[in-house]
């Protein structure tokens, strides 16, 4: 039986007596997942994270990160994590070896063991050539590569990424993600992430939670995720529309609802690569003729609206998180 | 825990409660000591007070050197200079005002530097860098105690080159021994202690380094004038005696002139530091278990 690395229960962080940022969350985290949280602005997933990795305490509610209570056993619980923030926040007048090396003191490792893993790291995530550079010098990718690697240096059982491609371009995304991919097969780890970009955390995240006014909204694999909002769409055109189909294809098992739009039938199916097949045989055994056929599988966007609504946002977020963000987008893109 | 690499290594990590705090000790210095240019600005304001004011504002010369006559009276020049000196040798407990000055910048330049500490801790929360180190294990006091530990090093060493260039523009050396420096020194790191847990304290929650200059705008002048580091206490307004007499950086210039002037004091040594003594303890006291508490929100 797996591990839990995270179990949260009825964890609440209310803000001056009023601002309930995150309201009664339970959660829990298996040994070994890629776990995302996706919200809206200010929907309570920096709170969650900055409660998680002990920066912040929970106003009621408990949790255990690997084992350790966040309130009671802080130390413990920051030594078995890592954490990559959403900001860059390595010491751009150090250079990237240092700022590694500063990282592992930190963590109290003895130097001797740091340096030969600093340099392991830096290799991995290919700035070995960088090492003696200033940060100041580097790129956005570098720069959240570098991140990567201080987060790493401890090697965490349970590894915080906040946002880890935010502002970087698609190719810099991609590459991140290739070296997360490979950084949590080297070292087995949990990775707990955030981010905006759904089509990632589609790609990437074995679990997903969808979080919004400090609630859980929903918890799943995104596959069950999309699953759950009804399945896939066929559609399908025909040559002539005497007929009407309707009854016919309702028949068939797995068909949840059709919809004809003069020659076309938007059809609302669980699984589309198997259902719409025996349609097409159907409508054709009656001699009719398919002119047109496409199928819509929902993406994670659908999800995402679906359960945080699509009304658009008033700014939630503070001034102080707006600076910040702008800042990161801003070295991001050097 | 679960991580085999992470269980071989348990044994040597080093836990005590004050790791990394040459670390991030270490983190500030080399900001200074790596970016000359920025070492020789820090250098360039207490060369400015020296070479400019202090040798503009030139009493001795006003006093002796045949300048001061009264019309109608032939008084011999002897006996103005020697008047002269006896005047600046009761004001300032020395002939010479520049090494009164260039003594008493030495704790200027201690206080200045220290009001600085705050500012780099309200850079360290905006640029994230904050965050980081509370994500880490090192214990909360251990974040404001390194900015005060650098403090100490950087002004130290700032007034170490304070009192060098002083010399060397024509200070009264005749008086300093070995434990004359020591316990100047001494007094100076009290002194910088002090305030720098001051501004650690008063920064630690603030991201707004505008603030952080308003609070050192509105404060160091009035703790450089109300104090003896450029004018002796005693004939200052009783009103402001009184707050001179509680400014901490009296004490150290005071202490300065007596062991580097070897000049009457203002106060027994003993009084001074121990005065000085219970200034710092008292303050990064408070400074550490204050922010102790709020980073640990």
């Amino acid at each position: 039986m797996p591990e839990k690395v995270v179990e949260a229960h009825r964890l609440t962080k209310i803000f001056n007596r009023r601002v309930k940022a995150v309201d009664n969350v339970d959660l829990e985290i298996e040994q070994g997942e890629i776990f995302g949280l996706l919200g809206p602005n200010g929907a309570g997933k920096s709170t969650m994270i900055n409660m998680l990795t002990t920066i912040l305490k929970p106003t009621s509610g408990t949790a255990k990160v690997c084992g350790y209570d966040i309130v009671k056993e802080a130390a413990e619980v920051r030594r078995s994590i890592g954490v990559v923030h959403q900001e860059y926040t390595a010491d751009e007048d150090l250079t990237g070896l240092e700022n590694i090396m500063l990282c592992a003191s930190l963590y109290g490792i003895p130097s001797s063991v740091a340096k030969q893993r600093a340099w392991e790291l830096l290799e991995l995530v290919e700035l070995k050539d960088a090492a003696k550079r200033k940060v100041e010098t580097y790129s956005g990718g570098m720069r959240r590569r570098l991140e990567l690697a201080c987060g790493l240096i401890s090697r965490p059982t349970l590894l915080f990424l906040d946002e880890p491609t935010l502002g970087l371009d698609v190719q810099t995304r991609v590459a991140v993600w290739n070296y997360i991919r490979r950084l949590k097969e080297e070292y087995d780890m949990t990775i707990f992430m955030t981010t905006h970009y759904l089509e990632e955390a589609d790609a990437m995240c074995d679990r997903i939670a969808i979080i919004d006014h400090g609630r859980i909204l929903k918890v799943g694999a995104p596959s069950e995720l999309k699953a759950s909002l009804g399945g896939d769409i066929v559609e399908i055109g025909v040559d002539g529309e005497k007929l009407d189909l309707t009854p016919i294809i309702t028949e068939i098992s797995g068909v949840k609802e059709v919809k004809k739009i003069d020659k076309l039938y938007r059809i609302k199916v669980e699984r589309g690569e198997e259902v719409a097949p025996a349609i097409i045989d159907a409508i054709r055994s009656r001699g009719v003729t398919i002119s047109k056929l496409s199928m819509i599988k929902p993406t994670l966007d659908e999800v995402y609206l679906e359960y945080t609504g699509r009304s658009l946002r008033e700014e939630q977020a503070s001034e102080e998180e707006i600076r910040s963000l702008r800042r990161t987008l801003h070295r991001a893109r050097k | 825990m679960k991580n085999g690499l992470s269980r071989l290594d348990a044994a040597k990590i080093d836990t005590s409660p004050l790791h990394g705090l040459w670390a991030l000790t270490n983190r500030d210095l080399k900001k200074w000591y790596k970016v000359p240019f920025i070492f020789l600005m820090s250098l360039i304001q207490p060369f400015m007070w020296l070479a400019l004011f202090g040798k503009a504002m030139n009493l001795t010369a006003i006093f002796t050197g045949g300048s001061f006559n009264i019309p109608g009276l032939n008084i011999p020049k002897e006996l103005v200079n020697q008047i002269g000196r006896q005047i600046m040798l009761q004001t300032f407990g020395t002939q010479d005002y520049f090494s009164y000055l260039a003594v008493g910048m030495l704790s200027f330049i201690s206080l200045f530097t220290a009001m600085f500490s705050g500012m780099s801790i309200v850079w360290d929360r905006r640029l994230g860098f904050l965050d980081k180190v509370l994500s880490t294990p090192v214990a909360r006091g251990v974040i404001p105690m390194a900015k005060v530990l650098s403090t100490v090093v950087r002004a130290l060493a700032q007034a170490a080159i304070v009192l060098l260039l002083a010399i060397l523009l024509g200070m009264d050396a005749s008086h300093i021994t070995l434990s004359g420096l020591l316990g100047s020194f001494a007094a100076l790191l009290l002194l910088i202690v002090g305030f720098a847990s001051l501004f650690v304290t008063l920064a630690i929650r603030s991201t707004s380094w505008e603030a952080q200059m308003a609070i050192m705008n509105l404060l160091n002048l009035p703790l450089l004038f109300a104090s003896n580091a450029m004018f002796p206490v005693t004939y200052m307004p009783e009103w402001l005696q009184t707050i001179a007499k509680i400014n901490p950086v009296s004490y150290s210039a005071d202490i300065c002139r007596q062991l580097l002037l070897a000049s009457p004091g203002m106060v027994d040594i003993g009084f001074g530091f121990t005065y000085l003594a219970a200034f710092a303890a008292t303050l990064s006291t408070v400074g550490i278990i204050l922010s102790w508490r709020y980073l640990s929100k």
